[in-house]
């Protein structure tokens, strides 16, 4: 059995079967949970549905939050990706579905935490971008997300994947780091690969902090939710092309967790710092709360 | 851990630690209690107590103290189902040393007069670890099904209790046995490994020195 101690682990391990991290995750843990991997399979299948319709429900131009500091966004996003922008519309849409999830959980709408509910964006914008475009089928799509999982349990056990505890580079940085071995996994990559991306999507993260406007999971979160995506897809892209970590995965998941320890409570969740401390994010929780 | 608990749990937004999370323990203090409850006491301490109000950590509790879990779409208006379901809530800050950062310690009132009192943390993700019962130590996540067996802390209780899973083919994934005082009460929380039967814990309840035995579904 796995022990998803570290990515190292995963990586030998679907090397020597010579098989997908997804498919050796799936086995293992049909064998742990005392459960067919068809029940398994349904079960992400259901999340991966929730996923679907978080973007669509997100996207929708009159969502806003309960606060009424967010919301509609997404709209605006999926519009201006018919013109292609800057960098073409599979990205723009990508940024899209980063939104509109987030969105709609600052809405209080139904998502999957993915690790968190903070970063419940990266992995469904990722994947459902890979989906839509073509680059996946719906299959490849749900199991990825066994990967993702994997991903995830070593960073969870070997650092953390709460804000309160790491910052964001816990959240958003962690559910980056999932995405980026999923993109390359579903495009065709090598477990090394895969670990590869998500060492590197790490270090592009490491020390973000967690400061939340008026303590809601609003401001800045729902944009670094989009910066997550595109490290996702910058790191899987260098992971593609060959280019290599030179700090092992499981090494940057212990910095991240020292950096973690070493942030302020001020920068841990508390909203005692950062961007919740700027005049305007005071005056935006005033807003929000009234003033005290 | 699973790698349900990294994709998952599906919930209610905005926030797995302040919400969902806090949904959780809420539930788990209802189980515990084993009673419609109608009063409730709530203290909040660390990151909980200054942001609970954004993330809707009160409702999100509330929302788990009136059985519903993190997914459910009425916990935005839990506040006032509790209102009209008559549960009397009331929540005070206050900071619980050498605590996680997200902890709450819950107190209700069923409406047959019983009352108990559990400590747990938010610990991530929608994970939680319940740390307190009614005073006793206790360890337990919740992503098992878990044992709460309330006993005498008399020579050969463990070994009845243990024997009789064993005998029922259930395998023990972690134990751990909390005794304040020798002689006194202890409790010992079990992790198992798949369901358990109803008539194993109607059988553990009737062993000597036995005082209670409360199973706690995985959630």
């Amino acid at each position: 059995m796995l022990s998803y101690k570290s990515i190292d682990e995963l990586c030998r391990k679907a090397t020597e079967e010579k098989k997908k991290i997804s498919e050796i995750v799936l086995s293992d843990e049909a064998l742990q949970m005392e459960q067919s991997e068809d029940e398994l399979f349904s079960r992400m299948a259901e999340n991966f549905k929730i996923m679907c319709e978080a973007v669509n429900a997100g996207k929708q131009p009159d969502l806003r939050s309960a606060s009424g500091l967010t919301g509609g966004d997404a709209a605006k996003m999926e519009k201006y990706s018919q013109t292609g922008g800057l960098c073409g519309s599979f990205l723009n849409l990508a940024i899209m579905r980063a939104i509109a999830v987030s969105e709609y959980n600052a809405a209080m709408g139904k998502i999957v935490a993915a690790p968190t509910a903070g970063s419940c964006g990266i992995l469904p914008a990722c994947i459902i971008s890979m989906l839509d475009a073509g680059k996946c089928d719906k299959k490849q799509a749900i199991m990825s997300l066994f990967t993702a999982g994997a991903f995830g349990m070593v960073i969870a056990q070997n650092a953390s994947v709460a804000g309160a505890e790491g910052g964001c580079q816990a959240e958003c940085g962690s559910a980056s780091a999932m995405a980026a071995a999923v993109l390359v996994e579903l495009y065709g990559g090598t477990p090394v690969q895969s670990a590869h991306a998500c060492a590197m999507a790490i270090k592009n993260q490491l020390g973000l902090v967690c400061d939340p406007v008026a303590g809601l999971v609003e401001i800045p979160c729902i944009k670094r939710n989009v910066s997550g995506t595109m490290i996702a897809f910058s790191s899987a892209e260098m992971a593609l092309a060959g280019i290599e970590s030179k700090i092992p995965a499981d090494e940057c998941i212990i910095a991240m967790k020292q950096v973690g320890a070493s942030l302020p409570c001020s920068l841990r969740e508390t909203s005692n710092g950062g961007l919740a401390i700027t005049p305007t994010g005071i005056k935006l929780k005033e807003q929000v709360f009234g003033s005290k | 851990m699973n790698v349900f608990d990294i994709i998952g749990p599906v919930m209610i937004g905005p926030s797995s630690s302040h919400t969902a999370g806090a949904v959780r323990l809420g539930r788990v203090a209802w189980k515990i209690l084993g009673q419609k409850a109608v009063k409730a006491d709530i203290v909040l301490s660390g990151s909980f107590a200054q942001t609970y109000k954004g993330h809707g950590t009160d409702k999100a509790i509330i929302a788990g103290i009136m059985g519903m879990h993190s997914h459910d779409e009425r916990i935005r208006n839990a506040l006032t189902l509790a209102k009209e379901n008559c549960l009397n809530f009331n929540f005070s800050l206050m900071d619980i040393p050498d605590s996680h950062p997200n902890t709450a310690r819950i107190t209700l009132t069923g409406e047959n007069g019983a009352s108990c009192t559990i400590q747990g943390s938010s610990i991530g993700g929608g994970n939680i670890l319940v740390t307190e019962i009614n005073s006793l130590e206790v360890s337990f996540t919740g992503q098992y099904n878990t044992l709460l067996v309330l006993h005498h802390d008399k020579p050969g209780t463990i070994a009845a209790v243990t024997n009789f899973m064993a005998y029922s083919g259930l395998n023990i994934g972690n134990f751990r046995l909390s005794r304040p005082k020798k002689g006194g009460e202890a409790v010992m929380t079990i992790e198992v490994d798949g369901e358990v039967p109803d008539y194993l814990i109607q059988n553990l309840q009737i062993l000597p020195n036995i005082i209670n035995v409360i199973l706690i579904k995985a959630v």
